[in-house]
């Protein structure tokens, strides 16, 4: 998703279909279809995990089997079959490539044609002035490359796909895995604790201000298959890391299932920027197909004055469940969650964010901006929580939902518990309809339907969008007007 | 240039024009003068073919080509420009980015390259500067916090900037200050060339001093009752609409 020219060249030339849409024709090391003990003792096999990590799945598993599915989200599905999924898809590989030049071309070809730079001279070799961004591509259950990592060695960066990590780095995983989102925490969180495939790690040391943008691609290639990613970041004392990670899948009429979990955490004076620029396939025009999205992402904000910074455009998916949250432990640490999501044609959208305020002069900026088009359905929900030991807490929420269609609908459910009388809790919410009036002085300055479109939206989303790193915000932008394209008329 | 004949418009069910006949050509300045509610926003937004606006007889030619066929994009690449009697705000993007985007529409529309952006800015400076705008205002949100006064003067730097052929300005001159009038004038006049044809709409005769139209014409509900030169003009400043009509 890095600003590389065919990235951008891609995405302008786009005719109104979801245009990462198609499938790459590989061979495929596929788990038994459904899910048993056996299957996770197959993935665990596969990734040639430690007993330990087995044992943890085992475990995990057997407390899904008693858990229901929630149904309190604003989202409508059929229910999901989890033994008509297969949960393990890998390409085949001969013995593992050791270098990029040993990954199959058609592989390579994939990225290339998402515009993904997966080769560290195509990264080098983007739009002139671009950022160095390094990326680990996870290709359904497997992480397929990961570039710069002898650059960010030398700066103490661990950078690895957390399969590698649960081999290499043992204890730092046993240690933070499930720490701040707990096996049981909810239903989709332990099916991936049981079932996760690849993901990424990021260690970043004391002091260590990491010298690149990280970033991890996600792609759902194989049919019928669900993606359990799981990521994990550590973030030091005085550390700073900003990480985006991006994802697409090929049009099919099934619904997949991707149930991930990401867990952050910052210590003392520690900074973790996490964007994201989600879009999954959607379905399409009649809601046929398209990716349940259903991702628990949480982060402890454990050290005095850390900082988390969710920023997430959420346009893909046909069922989006998530709530990036912070857990505000450490005194004076700051969580921000920046938030655009819009729902088209027959999607689902019940997204928002938790801010749980423990520590002292904790503070929390929520702003989210909701986009609904189409006859589909745009939720924010959120929570912001104030504890009794937590003095001189700040929040301040804007929620803001903009209609493009006279059939769709925006909801705004906010949650706040305060047990603290010191708390300052700022609420702000509009809906509104897109205004007739800036449509039309669009359109008398030369813009289209859509472009006029692309244009009010972009603006609406200017406060979150600016959160963006810049090689994301330019395909953001872009982005935004693909997803509405259709909306109006 | 532009030929208008016959023209009746509905909004929201009622008829507001009732059989306007209008015809402009290249190097020419029309005024067309009314009260409030005498139709002529209404003529300018039919012209520019907003939606709501439902021609129910007659015809509009632009360049040679039948507007009624032509969506508003296609009306303004095709050389037209409206400028807005209320110029609307568009929060979170700025002037730039707004005129850069159109200006490039349009281009694409007429099958160009889209401008540099080195070329852009150059472009916008100039015309910014000639029409005393302050440089930070481009920057700025679209209209967004602008005076009444500073909005208008926007409208000239997007005219400026997209350069029609023909120019169809609502009430640009109200809500001006003597100092603001005399800029904006200035840079209607800029826009008067051999090529190209301006068609004023207000409803004081000040700013008619600063550009001098060569056709006047008096509009009452909904028709062109009267035309003439620009004395027309000061007579109807003297005399009041009733009478002259
Ligand atoms: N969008 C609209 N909906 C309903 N009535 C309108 C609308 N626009 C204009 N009108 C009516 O049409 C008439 C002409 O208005 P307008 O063209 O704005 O006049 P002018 O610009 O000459 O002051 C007025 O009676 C006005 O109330
Ligand atoms: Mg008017």
């Amino acid at each position: 998703m890095a600003g590389t020219a065919e990235a951008q060249k891609q995405v302008q030339d786009v005719t109104g279909e979801y245009k990462y849409g198609f499938v790459t024709d590989i061979d495929m090391d596929m788990a038994p279809k459904g899910l048993s003990e056996d299957v996770i003792r197959f993935i665990s096999a596969k990734k040639e995990e430690p007993e330990w990590m087995l044992e943890w799945r085992l475990k995990a598993y057997a407390a899904w089997l008693k858990m229901d599915e929630p149904d309190w989200a604003k989202v409508n599905y059929p229910p999901i079959d989890y033994q008509e999924s297969y949960y393990f898809a890998a390409p085949k590989k001969k013995d593992g490539p050791k270098s990029l030049d040993e990954v199959d071309p058609e592989l390579l070809a994939t990225y290339a044609k998402l515009g993904i730079p997966i080769r560290e001279q195509e990264v080098l070799a983007g739009v002139e002035g671009a950022a160095k961004v390094a990326v680990d591509a996870v290709f359904d259950s497997v992480s397929v490359a990961t570039t710069f990592r002898e650059e960010l060695k030398k700066a103490g960066v661990v950078f690895m796909s957390i399969s590698e990590a649960i081999r290499e780095y043992p204890d730092m995983v046993k240690k933070y895995m499930a720490s701040v989102v707990p096996v049981r925490d909810n239903y989709f969180a332990a099916l991936n604790c049981a079932v996760f495939t690849d993901g990424t790690f990021v260690y970043i040391p004391k002091g260590v201000r990491c010298p690149m943008e990280l970033s991890t691609y996600f792609r759902i290639n194989a049919e019928n298959t669900g993606q359990f990613e799981r990521t994990l970041i550590v973030a030091d004392e005085g550390s700073y890391v900003s990480y985006l990670e991006g994802c697409t899948a090929p049009m099919r009429d099934e619904n997949q299932l991707h149930a991930a979990v990401v867990e952050l955490i910052a210590m003392d004076d520690a900074e973790i920027k996490y964007s994201t620029v989600q879009n999954w396939y959607p379905g399409d025009k009649e809601g046929k197909g398209g990716i349940y999205n259903f991702v628990t992402k949480r982060a402890l904000c454990k050290g005095k004055n850390s900082k988390v910074s969710w920023t997430q455009v959420e346009t893909g998916s046909a069922v989006t469940w998530k709530y990036p949250s912070c857990v505000l432990a450490g005194d004076g640490s700051v969580g921000e969650f920046y938030s655009v999501a819009v729902t088209n044609n027959y999607q689902q959208a019940d997204t928002g964010t938790k801010m749980i305020h423990q520590g002292k002069n904790t503070r929390s900026t929520i702003i989210s901006k909701g986009i609904s088009a189409g006859k589909s359905q745009n939720t924010y929900r959120g929570l912001v929580k104030v504890m009794s030991g937590a003095e001189g807490v700040r929040n301040y929420t804007q929620c803001d939902s903009l209609l493009v269609s006279s059939e769709c609908g925006a909801h705004t459910v906010p949650y706040i518990e305060v047990k603290n009388p010191s708390a300052t809790i700022e609420h702000e919410a509009t809906t509104s309809k897109i205004s007739e009036d800036q449509l039309f002085y669009c359109r008398a300055r030369g813009l289209g339907e859509e472009e006029a479109v692309a244009m009010i939206v972009n603006g609406f989303c200017k406060e979150v969008m600016q959160h963006l790193p810049m090689e994301f915000a330019v395909e953001a932008q872009k982005l935004l007007g693909i997803s509405l394209e259709g909306s109006v008329g | 240039m532009l030929k208008i004949k016959d023209l009746h418009v509905n909004v929201a069910g009622k008829e507001i024009l009732k059989g306007l006949d209008l015809e402009i050509n290249a190097g020419e300045t029309h005024a067309i003068m009314g009260l409030n509610g005498a139709g002529k926003s209404t003529l300018a937004n039919t012209i520019a073919g907003r939606d709501d606006y439902e021609v129910t007889k007659g015809t509009i030619e632009f360049m040679g080509q039948d507007m009624m066929e032509m969506e508003p994009h296609e009306r303004v690449a095709a050389g037209l420009f409206l400028g807005f009697q209320y110029p609307v705000e568009i929060p979170g993007v700025s002037n730039l980015n707004f005129l850069r985007t159109a200006l490039n529409s349009v281009r694409k529309l007429n099958g160009e390259d889209d401008m540099s952006a080195a070329e852009f800015m150059k472009l916008v400076r100039e015309k910014a500067t000639h029409l005393n705008m302050d440089p930070d205002m481009l920057k700025r949100f679209v209209n967004v916090g602008f005076s009444g006064g500073e909005k208008k003067r926007n409208e000239m730097v997007q005219m400026a900037v997209l350069n029609p052929k023909l120019a169809v300005l609502d009430e640009t001159d109200s809500g001006l200050d003597i100092d603001a009038l005399k800029t904006v004038a200035e840079g209607i006049n800029v826009q008067r060339r051999e090529d190209t044809a301006v068609l004023l709409i207000t409803h004081y005769q000040r700013l008619l001093s600063y550009v001098q139209p060569d056709k006047v014409h008096v509009m009452i509900d909904g028709k062109i009752v009267k035309s003439g030169g620009k004395e027309l003009a000061l007579e109807l400043e003297e005399k009041g609409y009733a009478d002259v009509a």
